[in-house]
């Protein structure tokens, strides 16, 4: 019979120990996912209905629905998505499947880094410099989406370049040894098994892009437009400046109104999330080995 | 075995280093048309880095530098443009089996596909010839359509040896192709390299001395990055050799 000495009573108690301390840190981390979610529900859950969706505000904004802020914030979405995903993903396919490990290399990973590290507030004054003056598209949707597809570039190619890299190795050796071109060999077996896990990362960056507030402000984003816009050159409200102008500037808003937006806007957050987290399910079912 | 035959495949002065690590130095030596040609030799010793030098993968292994000639067919590979075209004249097979994660029909059709035969019919009779002809046509015939990936181990490495096949090699580079494989399908392997060798050229790099001498027309010892000796194999085993080692070697006193 094996016989427990006191070191191996020690080892154990410690195991438990840690194993509690780190199960905690993890738990805790509902707590405030669950506050935040249930505060929206019961203060904003009474504002939902379609009409709030689909109405203007009324009333100096105090009344209303949020449609217009509702459709920019997709407008800026989209058409940030359209300029970071080509740039993205182009710039992680050259990163992972073609760049030699030199000074180029690491100069582009140290700017990719940095670009990830600087603050919104200062990507919103680069955004006003770089596209509202020198390119001269003036406060627009174009400005504000160009400023954030600057913002998630970096999100979108570490995401992309991880993905490639979980293809294992050896796979693009034995395309390379039938004499596969390096770009036959990315069509044919890095693409196909790593398309899931880029999507993935491509829906998180809309969930981000869709709740930043500080780029758009000064690029692109209005406090109060009555239509909608008609193309990339006009402002637009958006969801998340209006949440901001409605806590904090307009006088006599009722108490319920800044939570039915909060509300809207995680619920669009939360549904992409879901969508990323669904297809990850998939992908992990699909997985080929 | 024919002495006379040009050889199809020249090494002169060959030394492979990985950031000024040598790996192997100073080898010398042919491969005729037509034979296998054993390399054993304990880890370490270079085998596997002649190999991706044949290939010229050091071009795509950071650090890797291969200094000396390869001829393949009189020509200095390093002279050939096209080095896609190089490659696919010269199939590999790694130590453990590579299904890429496409169907088994796919896996074996992406070389031809990769040339530009597109034809459902012309693809079919490739298919068919390169499993046959690596002994698993008959396991995987009612299902051609599942994954490769999902195979066995000793079918997956049948499927690598199709899949080298079908780029209609003239050079077959074997890296200790049974490590994965069991003892039977290993016989089945062996058999199918024996028949091969009418058609192709066959470079077998081994850790079993048993095997080398099984198959092998002729024999090299590396040892260490060394390229000790070549010598047609039988006599490896039971005649002279020049060195010392090579007879320690072969007989299991050391490795």
């Amino acid at each position: 019979m094996f016989k427990s000495t006191g070191v191996n009573e020690r080892n154990q108690r410690t195991e438990k120990a840690v194993r509690l301390l780190f199960g905690l840190m993890a738990v805790i981390l509902i707590v405030p996912v669950a506050i935040i979610l249930s505060v929206l529900v019961i203060e904003g859950g009474p504002m939902l209905s379609l009409d709030f969706l689909f109405t203007d505000p009324t009333n100096g904004m105090t009344a209303g629905g949020i449609f217009p802020a509702f459709v920019g914030t997709i407008w800026l979405v989209t058409v940030a998505l359209l300029v970071s995903v080509p740039i993205g993903v182009a710039a992680a396919l050259y990163l992972s499947e073609y760049a030699s490990d030199n000074w180029l290399t690491r100069v582009v990973n140290l700017a990719i880094i940095n670009l990830a590290g600087v603050p919104s507030i200062v990507h919103a004054l680069f955004g006003v410099g770089a596209f509202v003056l020198f390119f001269e598209f003036g406060t627009s949707i174009l400005a504000a989406s160009l400023t954030l597809a600057v913002m998630t570039l970096p999100v979108v190619i570490v995401s992309t370049r991880e993905s490639m890299q979980a293809v294992p190795h050896a796979f693009r050796e034995a395309c390379w040894n039938m004499g596969a071109t390096r770009w036959q060999t990315i069509r044919r077996v890095v693409l196909p098994n790593s398309v899931s896990g880029i999507l993935t990362g491509i829906i998180l960056e809309v969930s981000r892009t869709a709740g930043e507030t500080a780029p758009i402000m000064f690029t692109g984003a209005a406090f109060f437009l009555p239509f909608l816009p008609q193309s990339v050159f006009d402002q637009t409200m958006a969801m998340s400046l209006h949440l901001f102008v409605i806590s904090t500037q307009v006088p006599g808003v009722p108490e319920a109104l800044p939570y039915g937006v909060a509300l809207v806007l995680i619920g669009m957050v939360l549904t992409m999330n879901a969508a990323s987290i669904g297809f990850r399910m998939y992908l992990r079912g699909r997985k080929k080995w | 075995m024919v002495e006379t035959a040009s050889p199809k495949v020249s090494v002169r002065d060959l030394t492979i280093s990985y950031g000024g690590e040598p790996a192997l130095s100073g080898a010398n030596f042919d491969i005729l048309p037509h034979e296998i040609f054993g390399i054993i030799g304990p880890a370490g010793s270079g085998k596997t880095s002649f190999l991706r030098a044949v290939n010229r993968m050091d071009e795509f292994t950071p650090g890797m530098r291969v200094q000396g000639d390869i001829l393949f067919d009189g020509q200095d590979i390093r002279a050939w443009r096209n080095v896609y075209a190089l490659r696919r004249r010269i199939g590999v097979v790694f130590p453990l089996p590579v299904g890429l994660p496409l169907s088994v029909y796919d896996n074996v059709a992406l070389a031809p596909r990769l040339v530009g035969v597109k034809k459902k019919a012309d693809l079919d009779v490739i298919v068919e010839r390169c499993l046959t002809r690596a002994a698993l046509w008959d396991e995987v015939k009612e299902r051609l359509g599942s994954l490769g990936s999902l195979l066995s181990g000793g079918q997956q490495q049948r499927l690598t040896i199709a899949r080298a096949l079908s780029q209609d090699p003239e050079l077959l580079l074997l890296d200790e192709f049974s490590i994965a494989v069991d003892p039977v399908t290993t016989m089945r392997i062996e058999d199918v390299l024996k028949e091969l060798k009418s058609e192709i050229t066959i470079v077998l790099v081994t850790n079993l001395v048993q095997q080398a001498r099984r198959l092998a027309d002729r024999t090299a010892f590396f040892l260490s990055g060394e390229f000790v000796e070549v010598r047609p194999t039988e006599e490896l085993f039971t005649g002279t050799v020049e060195d010392t080692r090579t007879r320690e070697y072969v007989e299991g006193r050391f490795g």
